[in-house]
């Protein structure tokens, strides 16, 4: 069992209160995912050639700023960082490939959690309301935002091992369920050089859905091809720059709530998770259709 | 009526008064779906629920009557003995599980599930309902006034099925039966019962054809 929230506001005057409204969310789903909790908060678009980039590192005194300056030298170019506890967001105007491989070759220990124009993912061990606390998540803005706590079944409890996981520029991916085919299919996307850090199932369908995309599909294609290539139970939440998609299996034993009013849409495993949103009451509210693809964007 | 306030008092206290009773009238302010609502009823009690309840509410119920002025999430009147309970919404997956006695509105649509190994309680549903209703279902009825997703049905046994709207597919060995004098009887009488003013005549039977009920020696080899 996991707990999933994704939030898209329709109205930007309310941009600000994107992580008051998150927050609550999160922390009532830790009845579904206590042992650790993310999210992927999209906020405003860098310029054109620069990348977000979310890292994490275990150490909390680790020496971003050395890290900064390393960047500056390789790329030449200012790079800007911010620092909340084990996660640093850097803005870095460079080539992803080049920022990829810098990295590698200067911290290989640190993970890059998200990358993207809009995207910042951090995720860590802990309760949803110990991490929801640590990161500050209350005081954040941004357009939209997916949201994981986790109930581990199927690998260790790690920050590495917790959702969301990156599926590629500004794309994240958030489970609740449990696919069986993760071993094989990992096997067929490591031939297909999608690189895996964990034995977490999750990351085998953030993996696929990245090979979809790559290979050109469209975000709708890439899911719906899941439905015929992931055996399992799921529903899924997935973050892309303009807004967030939600899918679940044909057998739909794993919950999700839907509300929508004049000012945003979200979602919820429960809809415990929702009911303490402004105008709930007043909302739409239903519970997604298996094996069909919801999608809000703002283009 | 005594009023009991979810964002004041825990739902363990709401529940332990309810089965610490043997007649009453409450009333249940603010549920924001919380789980597990007035479940394990015995006596001739009313509960309403002023909102939305999440999962198995009144689960076990036994000669309660529950109304829920709202949604419910999955598995309301699991396991009902008897009683009845009155969804004014909608009612997610697995709606009245397992229950052997009782009577079961809902009054906008059910999910997934609906009536899933039902063994002899009613379910009557307003609107649709999902994919695999009444699977396993043993006995009782399951009354449909919109459609019915996949495999309705599934390895029925004497469940009886009733749908006015159009059934996706009908699951294994569940098929279309005539639709008798008796049947047209019954129903109309518990459609009378759930108020609606729909017309038995609308509706078709479904029901088991019995042909899972023994081992088929003819398909041997192929195990």
């Amino acid at each position: 069992m996991c707990g999933i929230a994704g939030l898209f506001l329709k109205n930007p005057d309310s941009e600000k209160d994107l992580g008051a409204m998150l927050a609550p969310m999160l922390e009532t789903l830790c009845g579904r995912g206590p042992d650790s909790a993310g999210f992927a908060i999209y906020d405003a678009t860098t310029p054109e050639g620069t990348f977000k980039v979310s890292l994490y590192h275990p150490d909390i005194a680790f020496d971003w700023q050395g890290l900064a300056n390393e960047l500056q030298a390789r790329t030449g170019q200012p790079v800007k960082h911010s620092v909340n506890s084990t996660h640093a967001l850097f803005h870095i105007a460079a080539h992803e490939a080049e920022i990829r491989a810098v990295l590698a070759e200067v911290v290989a220990d640190v993970t890059i959690m998200s990358l993207g124009r809009r995207i910042q993912i951090m995720k860590e061990t802990g309760t949803p309301h110990d991490v929801v606390s640590r990161f500050g998540v209350h005081g954040m803005r941004g357009s939209h935002a997916i949201g994981h706590t986790r109930m581990a079944t199927e690998s260790a409890v790690t920050t590495a091992g917790s959702h969301p996981f990156s599926t590629g520029r500004d794309l994240c991916l958030v489970h609740n369920g449990s696919l069986s085919n993760h071993s094989r299919l990992r096997k067929t996307l490591q031939r297909e050089g999608i690189d895996f850090r964990t034995d977490n199932d999750t990351e085998v369908a953030a993996g696929y859905l990245s090979w979809r995309l790559q290979q050109g599909l469209t975000l709708q294609e890439a899911l719906e091809a899941s439905l015929q290539d992931l055996d399992g139970f799921f529903t899924f939440a997935v973050g892309t720059a303009e807004g967030f998609a939600v899918l679940r299996d044909p057998i739909a034993c794993k919950p999700a709530v839907l509300a929508e009013t004049a000012d945003y849409v979200a979602m919820a495993s429960e809809y415990r998770a929702l009911a303490g949103l402004p105008g709930i009451e007043h909302a739409r509210l239903w519970e997604p259709e298996p094996a069909v693809i919801y999608n809000w964007s703002r283009s | 009526m005594r009023e009991i306030d979810l964002e004041s008092t825990p739902v363990r206290e709401l529940n332990r008064e309810l089965h610490d009773s043997i007649a009453g009238t409450w009333r249940v302010l603010h549920p924001h779906g919380a789980h597990a609502l007035a479940v394990g009823i015995h006596a001739p009690l009313r509960i309403e629920i002023a909102g939305h309840a999440g999962y198995y509410c009144a689960g076990m119920n036994q000669e309660g009557t529950v109304i829920i002025e709202g949604n419910v999430a999955t598995g309301v009147a699991e396991n009902m003995m008897s009683g009845l309970v009155h969804v004014h919404g909608h009612a997610s997956q697995s709606a009245g599980a397992t229950a052997h006695g009782g009577l079961l509105i809902i009054e906008g649509d059910a999910s997934a599930r609906c009536g899933i190994s039902m063994k002899g309680v009613e379910i009557v549903v307003k609107g649709s309902v999902g994919h695999m209703s009444a699977f396993m279902g043993q006995a009782g009825t399951l009354v449909v006034h919109g459609d019915a997703g996949d495999a309705l049905g599934d390895s029925l046994y004497e469940a009886k099925l009733f749908v006015r709207g159009r059934v996706a597919s009908l699951g294994a060995d569940c098929v279309e039966k005539e639709m008798r004098e008796e049947h047209l009887a019954s129903l109309t009488a518990l459609l009378e019962r759930s108020g609606s003013d729909a017309d038995a005549k609308d509706f078709r039977r479904y029901g088991s054809s019995r042909k899972l009920y023994n081992f088929q020696g003819d398909h041997a080899s192929h195990y």
